[in-house]
């Protein structure tokens, strides 16, 4: 692929102004995900109440792939509940591995916009990142890793 | 540098056949995207001149079996070639005796041969290990292993903000305890080039063998390990045009001798009986199993020719891509070199100010051109900068100025994709 194709006016827009970037002083659900390839890091704090999203915030040393995925998926899953977000993780990765084209129905709307990621192996876990850390927080572990063993994504995107 | 000097180096540098060179690698005339392949990651692995992949196939097609075990042709051909193997890198580190050098799988293999062979031997509780800031964690963490079974300690030579070492705080490290020193002849990260000889004295004099992690210096820097007096000195192949999986550790003769095994196998025993197994003889007591055979022949090839070519010719020549490139990247308003150290081999570690190295990394690869992001296993040098990763360009000395040019084209492009 051409990788201009891949940094697209809205990556690197949601790059050079993150949304929902900083911290959360209300949070009551946290991760951290570390990529230990490049060492990037990336902490998510979400408030969940009755399984709502009602707000979610990160922060954290990235890549620019990582952190406009992280700053999109923040849009996309403010306000919504559980298990959308839940639906939006699972699809994202899909997505991103090359296990679900983004011209078949799906949730993701504009974060399709990284579906030319899946052809570049090695920064897959780049986009995913936030994906994870965000998985992890809504399920209260205290850590997610680009290098988890228990994670199909995981395992599609290893190179 | 005095000027009689670079004279001399660039004399050396214009007697240098480059386009003889480069057409013995054949992975140079390929395409990426279309674009000419840049190969500027050298310091992670440089590539192989037909010379080499041609003796790889001699060896597959007419010379392959097992060695030191049958009395047919194969095995005895096969037996010789990897003995020459081993005489051709005695005579390239200029060791007293051929049994010197141990085949290892690389320099990884190499040092925790020595951590597991003299470390677990040798260091007891209390005991002091001293590295150096500038370690690839191949030469740190074998160290940190043995230091946690052993309740030994780990001492750390800090850098300046050049990346160079603080000799003087070498120095000052040593002490009654002090058993052992790990030091990098050539930071992977930023280039530098170690004052290993003097350091090397000065843990002589406390009566410390000292280990030499020369997996960036080999391939640059002509190595004698009699004159530096090292006690270890390890390297591997594939950074030397030669193949994958296979490395040497030279050491001592008397202290190979006294380490005790680090793999038990085939080939490194003189007699195994259920009561008791007598050890072989140096190098053999280290060369458990089936070794990398082709890999090590293919090694001897490597090495036959670069010393055709020449190391001092091939540091010349670094030298001046070096300088060129550091003059190139310094031009660009926004890039950062990081690691300036006054003894460099031709590597240029840099950041650009709001760009992530791994967008860096993705960018120039659209123009074929390919370069090291992250932390290049030195995570403690990024620390001492204070930065994530990096983008490392090496070179080797079949690189070409234009390479350089495409580089400083592909960094603007960057930016301008940034902007």
């Amino acid at each position: 692929m051409h990788t201009n194709s891949l940094y697209q006016e809205v990556i690197l827009d949601h790059n050079r102004k993150p949304r929902n970037y900083g911290k959360l002083d209300h949070a009551n659900h946290h991760a951290v995900g570390h990529n230990p390839l490049c060492g990037d890091r990336l902490n998510i704090a979400l408030q969940l109440d009755n399984d709502q999203i009602n707000d979610i915030a990160f922060e954290g040393e990235s890549c620019a792939i990582c952190k406009a995925s992280a700053s999109m998926m923040t849009a996309a899953v403010k306000g919504k509940s559980r298990s959308d977000a839940e639906t939006l993780i699972h699809e994202f990765r899909e997505l991103a591995t090359g296990k679900l084209d983004a011209n078949h129905p799906n949730h993701l709307g504009r974060l399709t916009v990284f579906s030319g990621i899946r052809d570049l192996p090695t920064r897959v876990k780049c986009a995913i990142l936030p994906w994870h850390t965000l998985h992890a927080a809504l399920n209260s572990l205290d850590n997610a890793s680009t290098e988890s063993n228990n994670d199909s994504a995981q395992t599609t995107a290893s190179d | 540098m005095n000027l009689t000097n670079a004279s001399l180096k660039a004399e050396a540098a214009s007697a240098f056949d480059l386009e003889k060179i480069r057409t013995d690698f054949p992975i140079l005339k390929l395409k990426i995207d279309g674009k000419p392949l840049i190969y500027l990651d050298n310091a992670a692995s440089s590539q192989m001149p037909q010379q080499v992949i041609d003796r790889l196939v001699r060896y597959q097609t007419t010379q392959h079996a097992n060695i030191n075990r049958a009395v047919h042709y194969l095995s005895e051909v096969a037996t010789m070639e990897y003995h020459n193997a081993r005489c051709k890198l005695q005579q390239f580190v200029n060791a007293r005796e051929d049994r010197e050098i141990i085949f290892t799988s690389g320099t990884t293999d190499s040092i925790n041969l020595v951590m597991h062979g003299y470390g677990r031997k040798f260091i007891k509780a209390g005991d002091e290990i001293i590295l150096t800031t500038l370690e690839h964690h191949s030469n740190i963490v074998p160290w940190q292993m043995l230091a946690n079974e052993k309740g030994a300690k780990i001492r750390v030579v800090p850098i300046n903000n050049n990346g160079e070492l603080e000799v003087d705080e070498y120095e000052k490290l040593f002490n009654e305890r002090t058993k052992f020193v790990g030091l990098i002849h050539v930071s992977n990260a930023l280039g530098t080039i170690n004052p290993i000889k003097r350091m090397i004295d000065f843990a002589h004099q406390h009566g410390v063998p000292v280990l030499i992690d020369g997996a960036q210096a080999a391939p640059h820097i002509t190595v004698d390990v009699q004159a530096l007096d090292c006690d270890f000195y390890a390297f591997s192949a594939h950074k030397l045009c030669g193949p994958t999986g296979v490395g040497i550790l030279y050491g001592k003769a008397a202290l190979l001798e006294a380490m005790q095994p680090f793999k038990g196998g085939g080939d490194m025993i003189a007699s195994v009986t259920f009561e008791e197994t007598i050890y072989n003889t140096i190098p053999h007591k280290f060369e458990a199993g089936t070794p990398p055979i082709a890999a090590a022949i293919g090694f001897g090839a490597a090495i036959d020719y670069l010393t055709t070519i020449g190391i001092e010719s091939i540091a010349a020549y670094e030298l001046s891509l070096l300088n060129y490139a550091t003059e190139c990247l310094n031009n660009i308003p926004g890039v950062k070199i990081i690691g300036t150290a006054a003894e460099k081999t031709a590597v240029l570690s840099f950041t650009i100010d709001g760009i992530h190295p791994h967008d860096i990394g993705t960018i120039l690869n659209q123009d074929g051109i390919a370069v090291r992001t992250g932390h290049h296993c030195a995570q403690p040098v990024m620390q001492r900068f204070n930065v994530p990763a990096t983008s490392r360009a090496s070179f080797a000395f079949y690189n070409k100025k234009t390479d350089v040019d495409t580089l400083a084209a592909g960094i603007k492009t960057v930016q301008k994709v940034f902007l």
